[in-house]
């Protein structure tokens, strides 16, 4: 029964719980034991196996009463180690925050509980959500489920920084997971392990109770094994915050209802600027199989031009450290976290020393960057000018979305690298956002989902990047491709 | 423009992070291969561009006026606020002397 029961997503748990078919604490149960037989995956921080039993239970007790159940009523998710929960050490993946036990339920989460998810585990990630590939966890990396078909036995990376998140859902630990993505850490993961994964609209989820990364960026969103599941999960986490500044006020729509994959009568861009010379040919082929499934669909598909593609990447890699400098000043070891007092030392040694000990070497390259960018002197010329160069890349969003609906792209330039392999080279690791990082400097809806295996046997992933609040245009073409991609590979156990 | 070792090292100190003379040299050239990768956006023509300064239009609330409008977020939860402090003495934060 169990290995039944962790093959199935969120919609299928949802209505069988509702239905009858099979108890909400069975779900948990088997969840729980898939996640207690991973450790070699490393995907969770801490896992919390009588949280999940709880939710359940209580899932179930609402059932037996005859009470309708929530959103997410009977199912158990992972929960990426950056959204704060009552009682339960959240860390960013820092060593700074370890032992941090947060007074207080973020927002998104709290809405997950209210929706009747229960929590199996706090999820590894890149520290303080800055990587790509989870090597800059202070609490180890995550390990790929997929290995290459080459009959090695090569550690692959799960993408970052929500690998943990993605790890886990490839790896049936979890039928969902949150994640949050400033420039791309929702979407390159999916695409990594073979997933699917939404950002939605800045705005529409909560940041309220998110470790902070770069605040114009951070955004919150679902990764499930499909579209149906992530738009549900979507409902559930989303909608307007009066604690959050910058939380849209706006109804959450129906999304799952309005799943349509019928695209009749929409356009489809296709940017001329994403087609890259020497791109990876199996990363290629598969955008093209995507436009012909987009075409079946009924879609008409049309050329765009984003000119500023090639300098997003660097605006991001201004602006990111530079708030991330900002926000990570809070860590000073007075208020929480650790501290480092060496002996005879004053209230500036100890803030030092405290962040020397506490940040990782990635961390502490951006916020040195961050500062560098806004000091004095500099600012104008790094800062406000990436600000304006971010200004351009919205407009040639909008320049583009008037010709089209949706605009698709790859996810990624490569498949899952090794572990490893890039970590020597910082600006190696940035480039695997290409493809990611305009669409959050834009703060637009974007969604990846897997449209088949390269030669290596390896996922890849295609990206939908809709117009602002257009998560359903986003959500429906995510839908036509699943329909035709028909994937269904799944990572063959080893750990 | 390239940073040099005293260049970081005053960085490092405005950022509070205290770094050994190697981290110092590691950190060096991998701050000026980033620094010259972005030097990239200099070439692009930004006349008459303002700055973004909010990726989705919104308009800013004010929330009322109220002491403790919130209880989440208002006053009234010392202990709250106190229950991660590495040194929390007598209902405050605990710091090393700052007065020399």
């Amino acid at each position: 029964m169990s290995s039944d029961l962790t093959e199935l997503g969120v919609a299928a748990i949802r209505d069988g719980v509702a239905k009858g078919e099979f108890t909400a604490v069975e779900v948990a149960e088997a969840f729980n034991a898939n996640v207690a037989a991973a450790a070699a995956l490393n995907a969770f921080i801490v896992t919390t196996p009588e949280q999940a039993l709880e939710a359940a239970k209580a899932n179930d007790a609402k059932r037996a009463a005859g009470q309708p159940l929530g959103k997410m009523g009977g199912v158990p998710i992972g929960m990426k180690d950056l959204f704060a929960t009552k009682g339960v050490q959240t860390t960013a993946a820092s060593h700074i925050l370890e032992g941090f036990t947060p007074q207080y339920e973020s927002t998104v989460s709290q809405k997950l509980w209210d929706a009747g998810a229960g929590m199996l585990g706090k999820l590894n990630l890149d520290q303080f959500a800055m990587g790509s590939s989870n090597e800059t966890s202070y609490f180890g990396n995550v390990i790929s489920p997929w290995r290459r078909n080459d009959g090695g036995n090569a550690a692959l990376a799960p993408g970052g920084s929500s690998g943990g998140s993605s790890a886990a859902v490839a790896a049936r630990l979890a039928p969902a997971a949150t994640g949050t993505d400033t420039g791309g850490s929702i979407r390159q993961p999916a695409a990594f392990v073979g997933i699917s994964g939404i950002k939605p609209t800045y705005g529409r989820c909560s940041r309220w109770g998110i470790v902070a990364f770069a605040s114009s960026l951070d955004q919150a969103g679902p990764m499930a094994r499909d579209v149906r599941d992530c738009a549900i999960m979507l409902e559930a986490m989303a909608g307007f915050d009066p604690k959050d500044a910058t939380s849209l006020n706006l109804p959450v729509p129906e999304w799952e209802a309005g799943l349509n994959g019928d695209l009749r009568g929409k356009k489809v861009g296709i940017p001329r600027e994403y087609r890259m010379d020497g791109m990876d040919a199996d990363v290629a082929a598969s955008w093209d199989r995507g436009i012909e499934w987009l075409k079946d669909a009924g879609a008409e598909i049309v050329d765009v031009s984003l000119p500023h593609t090639k300098y997003a990447l660097p605006a991001y890699y201004i602006i990111a450290p530079a708030e991330a400098s900002s926000n990570l000043a809070r860590y000073d070891g007075v208020r929480y976290g650790l501290r480092d007092l060496p002996d005879g030392a004053g209230l500036q040694d100890m803030y030092a020393a405290t962040r020397a000990a506490g940040f990782g070497a990635e961390v502490k390259r951006r916020i040195l960057i961050g500062t560098y960018v806004l000091s004095a002197g500099f600012y104008d010329a790094y800062y406000t000018q990436a600000q304006k160069v971010r200004t351009l890349i919205a407009q040639d969003f909008k320049n583009a979305f008037t010709q089209c609906d949706v605009i698709l792209a790859p996810t990624a330039p490569t498949a899952a690298f090794g572990l490893g392999e890039k970590s020597d080279d910082p600006l190696s690791m940035y480039l695997n956002d290409v493809f990611a990082v305009p669409a959050s400097l834009a703060g637009l809806p974007a969604m990846s989902v897997p449209a088949g295996l390269n030669r290596e046997g390896l996922p890849l992933g295609l990206q939908i990047v809709g117009k602002a609040f257009d998560e359903q245009g986003v959500l429906n073409a995510g839908l036509a491709i699943e329909a035709r991609a028909q994937f269904s590979a799944k990572p063959e156990k080893w750990w | 423009m390239s940073v040099d070792t005293a260049t970081v090292a005053k960085i490092a100190a405005l950022a509070r992070i205290k770094l050994s003379e190697a981290e110092l040299a590691a950190m060096v050239p991998e701050l000026n291969g980033i620094l010259a990768w972005v030097e990239q956006l200099g070439e692009v023509d930004v006349t008459g561009v303002e700055p973004m300064t909010a990726v989705i239009e919104n308009h800013l609330r004010l929330r009322d006026d109220v002491i403790n409008a919130d209880p989440l977020t208002g006053g009234d939860n010392r202990d709250g606020v106190l229950a991660n402090a590495p040194a929390a003495e007598h209902g405050f934060f605990g710091v090393p002397k700052v007065i020399e």
